[in-house]
């Protein structure tokens, strides 16, 4: 973090530093278009029919445990906590979505053909579906968040698998109790129109992960960051620590809730028994083999592990046993996961080439006016701690 | 996933689907709720001990008792061997897994955060199920009784040897359990372990040895708590364990987790719980009951009945 603002400060004074950086719009416009360009490809690679439609179902697949995993990073990695019960979130997601659109459907006039077509009422019947779907399991989020926040790693992690439980006995029961369908019970909800296809799988991905990383890079994702560090750290610094937790969760719960809506979509049946705790194990493997607190680490173990068992089907039976070895001996050989926090940055990566290879650190101490007077003061002798400090302080008035 | 435990035994049907409300039938469900409240006391207790040890939560330890069960299975049914061989055979097997489960995937993470040790825990859980699955295949195998016990009628109460052997067998259990802490020397030892690992180390006591022999005495338990499990429902499948793993988890949270009275309080409780959501006729909604009995507790008591208040060290 101390890293990155310095990198900002440097960026205020290129003249002085001879660094060459990119603007924040410039850095905004390169990410939106890589993102259009892959959209664009993948487009023309469905309609052209290289990618066949199994093949469709399975990017969009990935997309969807792509959102899951980074969301539920937000409270693994970000926030240090270790919820297990992150397919409670997606159920309640993906149900309330399906209900929604189903029920919706007659009332508004969009039949399911609508969907594929892509008519404006079904767009937006999507659009509000997927929100709905979030939200309501954010309001789950916040329900559970609260007493479960008040404890500690595995309290935690118990209360949230048995909330979990409790949302999958409740989808499971609740037609008995209100007296209509409405859930489908334990044969689960049939006859979900597939409102979830390529394009907007990958567009409501390209959002959660835009949004879910500007939080993570502002002052409240910042927040977050210090309760994982150290939480009475971050209180006695004032942090709202209750406040941020909850927000963490929350966050990560509807992202869940709009993967889920997604999910319904894409399969086209809700059935309880799928979101008990074994799916929120593998949405865990996934954070965890990527690396906890790395958004790349988990977009490539989320791609990686939905690829992977389509590819091996014939040793399906293995899969699982091969997963539970490789969580074991990832965390004892490497227990910050396979990326650790490291993170992807095009922009750094630009910034790089136009400085021909060099980094920002390779051009600040010759130049800055800061940095001299400390290079001086370092000659007369004083304790370098406090020389360090004074370099950060004067790099931050620069900015 | 999940499967469900099979029913209850069929005079307790009866009693529900009769809607007998009389004394004989409470005192069924009593009964009832004891015994499967002793399992989960049994199984709670396991738990505790680990967790009082090294603060991990043991998400293996109701996959050890699915190694058990099948244990019993094969002994019984494959290899058509005593009784009472499986029972020591299981006991034993336990043990031998929940040691070998300490030295190869907890040991290497002494030293590691708490959030790797859990992770470790349930890959090792994940591990020992589909590994089950892979090898016994997914449907349940049934094991045979082990002994042709004949059930008491006392004043119309229909006492089943099963219950009385399981509650019996707990009581036992947790009184040596106590005797072992607080009166051995390695008892010391473990208390010692718990206490201050750094401080245990430099007073000479093994720390490794400690921890390992933890394992095993929750091992056994978990063992004793196989053998009890398939007397009553007799069946093993591979993933028996989550559901009865997670419900002691959550017997011996609710009891104060490293404490052995609150494991059984805890057990008991859950026990009792679920026998009474069921005999009022929503036995599809027990799960949630349990898991919601433990959320009000914990927002009320965030370290269970019997649990000591936390203090936090900067």
């Amino acid at each position: 973090m101390t890293a990155s603002k310095a990198t900002t400060a440097q960026a205020g004074t290129p003249a002085a530093s001879g660094y060459r950086s990119l603007s924040m719009p410039m850095r905004y416009l390169i990410n939106a278009i890589l993102v259009v360009v892959f959209l664009v490809v993948g487009e023309l690679m469905i309609d052209g029919g290289v990618v066949s439609r199994y093949q469709t179902g399975v990017i969009e697949q990935i997309g969807i445990y792509i959102i899951l995993a980074v969301s539920l990073n937000i409270a693994t990695g970000y926030l240090g906590q270790l919820p297990l019960g992150h397919a409670g979130f997606m159920s309640v997601g993906g149900y309330s979505c399906a209900i929604f659109i189903m029920r919706m459907m007659d009332v508004v006039g969009v039949t399911a053909r609508d969907f594929v077509t892509g008519s404006p009422a079904a767009v937006g019947l999507f659009v509000i579906g997927i929100i709905f779907g979030g939200v309501c399991a954010a309001i789950c989020g916040l329900i559970i968040g609260v007493p479960a926040l008040r404890l500690k790693g595995d309290y935690l992690a118990i209360i949230t698998l048995g909330f979990a439980e409790i949302i999958r006995v409740v989808m499971q029961n609740i037609d008995g109790v209100l007296g209509f369908t409405l859930t489908g019970g334990a044969k689960g909800l049939t006859g979900i129109p597939s409102y979830t296809n390529f394009l907007n799988t990958f567009i409501v991905v390209a959002i959660s992960l835009f949004l879910i990383h500007t939080m993570m890079k502002s002052r409240h994702g910042r927040a977050i960051l210090s309760i994982r560090d150290n939480e009475i750290a971050a209180e006695s610094c004032g942090v709202n620590t209750t406040y941020y937790k909850t927000l963490a969760f929350v966050a990560s719960a509807f992202f869940a809730g709009v993967a889920g809506g997604l999910y319904a979509g894409c399969i086209g049946v809700m059935a309880p028994a799928k979101f008990g705790f074994m799916k929120s194990i593998e949405i865990l493997v996934m954070v965890v083999l990527g690396g906890m607190g790395s958004m790349l680490g988990s977009v490539i173990s989320a791609t990686v592990l939905t690829i992977l068992p389509e590819a091996l089907r014939a040793v399906s039976d293995y899969r699982m046993v091969v997963y539970a070895v490789v969580l074991i001996l990832v965390m004892i050989f490497r227990p910050e996961g396979l990326l650790g926090d490291y993170d992807f940055s095009m922009s750094r990566v630009i910034e790089r080439i136009m400085n021909h290879g060099k980094r920002p650190e390779d051009f600040a101490p010759a130049t800055t006016p800061a940095v001299e007077a400390v290079a001086t003061a370092v000659a007369s002798g004083a304790p370098s701690a406090t020389t360090e400090k004074d370099t950060g302080k004067e790099a931050s008035t620069h900015e | 996933m999940r499967t469900q435990p099979p029913a209850l035994p069929r005079f307790y049907w009866t009693c529900v689907r009769e809607r007998k409300c009389c004394a004989v039938t409470i005192l069924t469900q009593v009964l009832n709720g004891l015994q499967l409240g002793s399992i989960y006391a049994l199984v709670a207790l396991g738990y505790t001990m680990v967790y009082g040890i090294i603060l991990l939560l043991n998400f293996a330890h109701g996959d050890i008792i699915m190694v058990g069960a099948y244990i019993s299975w094969i002994v019984m049914s494959q290899l058509g061997l005593n009784p009472v061989l499986a029972i020591v055979l299981s006991i034993v097997g336990c043990a031998g897994l929940g040691v070998l489960i300490d030295k190869v995937a907890y040991q290497p993470l002494r030293e590691a955060p708490r959030m790797s040790l859990l992770i470790t825990a349930i890959g090792v859980s994940y591990f020992l199920e589909n590994g089950a699955q892979l090898v016994f295949g997914a449907d349940a195998k049934v094991v045979p009784e082990y002994f042709d016990l004949p059930s008491m009628s006392v004043g119309g109460v229909s006492l089943s040897a099963n219950a009385i052997i399981t509650i019996v067998v707990t009581a036992i259990s947790t009184i040596v359990l106590t005797i072992l802490v607080q009166k051995t020397k390695l008892g010391k030892a473990m208390r010692a372990v718990s206490e201050d690992m750094g401080a245990a180390r430099l007073m000479g006591i093994n720390v490794n040895n400690t921890i390992s022999f933890t394992f095993a005495v929750g091992s056994v338990l978990a063992g004793i708590g196989a053998v009890l499990y398939s007397m009553a429902y007799s069946q093993a499948t591979p993933t028996m364990g989550i559901m009865l793993g997670t419900k002691a988890f959550v017997a011996a949270v609710l009891g104060g987790i490293g404490s052995i009275p609150g494991a059984v309080i805890g057990g008991l409780l859950v026990g009792f719980a679920e026998v009474f959501v069921s005999a009022i006729g929503l036995s599809v909604w027990q799960d949630a009951v349990v898991f919601l009995l433990l959320i009000i507790v914990l927002v009320v008591r965030p370290t269970g009945i019997l649990g000591r208040p936390m203090t936090e060290k900067v």
